[in-house]
């Protein structure tokens, strides 16, 4: 591999690992503050990208259709969280997956009935369509730099939102010790919901990105799911720093996992990846409980 | 003697009685299909197009009313089984026929066999049904998997192209896929072989090694919304006008490319079919699917028509007694019906001998996506895999 191509690799890697850090985030937080595992979390991600993809088909702009979709998204959260998901905190896990499981279902019935079974189409910004030649003579899609950006600029304002703001100490807390929190008089109801309108909002950023890359199709959220997971788990759970880091690791070690070994081996890369850190620290890297 | 020939008369009358009964009796279809999940857009397409060879033959197929009993396999090999025997035993269905996906197929295919029962497979073709496990009771009215993937081999080697490069995902279908290409492929090297997990969204890691490999020509074999998101992010980087794409027409139908935008336009692919092949069987099916379902029809949706065109012609030959299974299994195999692809006729394992055409993605005159016929590799193509096969 020469170095131009190295290079171009680790875009690739940060790429994904910005998105992964998108979906990871929401994730995190909602499974660290709230003790849920959430499924249909993919389903967010699905979200955000069909309304995106329908308003710039009406409207002509992709920032339109992401300015209109982060809210529909965080809502849909919000409306889903305060519905369904409230009554399963004090469930035990299998509960948990269960039900959201379900929402799954609904959610990829409902983009079936709204929008049809095939694929849809999300164009890409004209501004973006271009190629930057990022070292002379390796042009690299000017739409994914604009990704990476995007991910890395979410990443600080997240990074400022919970260590400088009262939600995000609130946040840090709930993460911490939920009792305790609870126990101090904070409306804790609120902040849940609060956290997992942010976590939709994310996700939707992430599949809205996605759009114009790929096909917008019924359950396409599943797919980035998995490995959100992952992610997850090795970050440890609660940390969106945790978060942060495991998700650039993952995004890295899946890119050069499928170019340099074999088929079968690259699929298990990161699964790999995550049993080595484990068995190193058993909570992930940045465990947010103590 | 009197009282005999009442009876005898009763006896003729009550017969012809239950003869009439019987042929009112409608005629009931076992559809399997693939409708709910990413590969729906397919399912959905054979239904409509089967329903609509149904309402062309005259609203029943050989004279018979028809009874469609529709289930969704999810894209389950195990769902696919269970409904096989439900259909079989609590339904009694008469024939089987649909199944879109390879994986499918092979685990309904023993319950049906074992249970004499005939199926007309609507899309799948594998390989083993093809050769070694062919069987009496099974038909195939689209294609054996191999077939488009060989064309294509075919017409890359005709055009002289020397360094060719061949992705497909990393399952069953993508390894026949490639082995097919490279069965009629000759006169270059193959300089890349890549597989990718199946399902896998992003490939921008193996563009980036497909660049540095300087090939010059792609093969790809990815289906349903692996071909859109390959097709989408292989124009953005700016590879297609760099090297040209070639594909078959499962990565380049109209389910797919309304989803990908501009990205596949002029892409050459390989097909049985193509919208405007010229006859008028298939200028009445691409203007009656279009004004009937208001989206054009996929060649998934003109196999599914042919394949109820087919049972038409057979139930029509036998007089609707599908029963008779030797007879009802000879007028299948005679296949006397204009197929929308041109000439049609099976071989001796049951899968048809057709042409294969090159088409190439354009807009219509609305601005929709669609193929036009570029030409034809194979004439009357046979599949590779029907000297395996036994029977005669």
């Amino acid at each position: 591999m020469t170095l131009l191509l190295f290079v171009e690799q680790v875009l690739n890697g940060l790429q994904l690992g910005v998105m992964l850090f998108l979906m990871a985030a929401g994730m995190t937080l909602v499974f660290g503050i709230m003790g849920l595992i959430n499924l249909a979390h993919g389903s967010l991600y699905m979200i955000g990208a069909y309304v995106a993809a329908t308003v710039q088909q009406a409207t002509g702009s992709f920032l339109v259709g992401l300015l209109v979709a982060l809210p529909v998204a965080a809502l849909v959260g919000m409306a889903v969280e305060m519905i369904a998901l409230r009554r399963l905190y004090p469930r035990d896990h299998l509960d948990q997956v269960l039900a959201t499981f379900g929402l799954i279902l609904f959610f990829n019935e409902l983009v079936k009935i709204v929008w049809g079974p095939q694929a849809y189409f999300m164009a890409m910004p004209d501004m973006l369509s271009g190629s930057v030649d990022i070292i002379p003579g390796i042009p690299y899609p000017a739409y994914r730099l604009a990704i990476v950006a995007t991910g890395l600029a979410v990443a600080i304002l997240l990074y400022l939102l919970i260590t400088r703001t009262r939600i995000g100490m609130l946040i840090r807390a709930g993460a911490t010790n939920r009792e305790m929190v609870n126990a101090l008089g904070v409306n804790v109801d609120r902040l849940y919901t609060i956290v997992f309108g942010l976590g939709a909002a994310l996700a939707a950023l992430a599949g809205i990105m996605a759009g114009p890359i790929l096909a917008l199709e019924v359950g396409m959220g599943e797919s980035i799911l998995i490995l959100t997971f992952v992610v997850v788990v090795i970050g440890g759970i609660g940390s969106v720093r945790g978060a942060f880091v495991a998700a650039l690791l993952v995004g890295i070690a899946d890119t050069f996992g499928r170019v340099l070994l074999p088929p079968a081996i690259a699929e298990m890369t990161i699964y790999i990846l995550m049993a080595a850190i484990l068995v190193w620290r058993p909570q992930g890297l940045f465990p947010a409980h103590a | 003697m009197k009282r005999a020939s009442l009876l005898a008369a009763a006896a003729f009358f009550a017969s012809s009685i239950m003869a009439s009964a019987q042929a009112a009796e409608p005629l009931k279809i076992g559809f399997i299909s693939t409708l709910s999940g990413p590969g729906a857009a397919l399912g959905i397409d054979l239904v409509d197009g089967f329903k609509l060879g149904i309402e062309h033959s005259g609203g029943t197929l050989g004279g018979r009313a028809v009874e469609l009993i529709t289930g969704d396999d999810q894209l389950k090999p195990d769902v696919g089984r269970q409904l096989a025997e439900r259909m079989i035993q609590r339904d009694k269905v008469d024939l089987i026929a649909g199944v879109v996906f390879s994986n499918v197929m092979m685990a309904v295919a023993k319950p049906i066999f074992d249970s004499k029962t005939f199926m007309l497979s609507l899309n799948a073709g594998p390989s083993d049904l093809a050769g070694k496990r062919c069987s009496p009771y099974f038909f195939n009215v689209a294609w054996q998997n191999d077939q488009s993937h060989e064309a294509m081999g075919k017409h890359v080697k005709d055009k002289g192209y020397k360094r060719v490069y061949l992705m497909a995902p990393n399952y069953p279908a993508g390894k026949d896929a490639l082995t097919g290409f490279k069965r009629y492929y000759s006169g270059g090297e193959i300089i890349g072989e890549v597989y990718t997990a199946i399902n896998q969204p992003d490939y921008a890691a193996e563009l980036a090694q497909l660049r540095a490999a300087k090939p010059d020509a792609v093969y790809i074999f990815y289906p349903g919304g692996m071909g859109v998101n390959f097709i989408k992010q292989y124009a953005q980087a700016g590879l297609k006008t760099e090297v040209p794409l070639f594909g078959p027409s499962f990565s380049f139908d109209e389910t797919i490319l309304p989803a990908t935008g501009d990205a596949a336009l002029g892409v050459m692919n390989t097909g049985f079919w193509s919208p405007d092949l010229p006859n008028p069987q298939n200028a009445k099916f691409v203007k009656a699917f279009t004004a009937k379902y208001s989206r054009p029809p996929s060649p998934f949706a003109a196999q599914a028509y042919d394949g109820a065109l087919l049972l038409d012609s057979a139930i029509s030959a036998v007089g609707g007694k599908v029963s008779d299974q030797d007879r009802f299994r000879a007028a299948l195999r005679a296949a006397k019906f204009d197929s929308v692809r041109g000439p049609f006729a099976f071989n001796n394992n049951h899968f048809p001998i057709q042409n294969f055409y090159l088409r190439e993605v354009i807009k219509d005159d609305t601005g929709r996506m669609t193929n036009r016929l570029v030409g034809t590799v194979f004439a009357r193509h046979m599949d590779a895999y029907h000297d395996q096969c036994k029977m005669k």
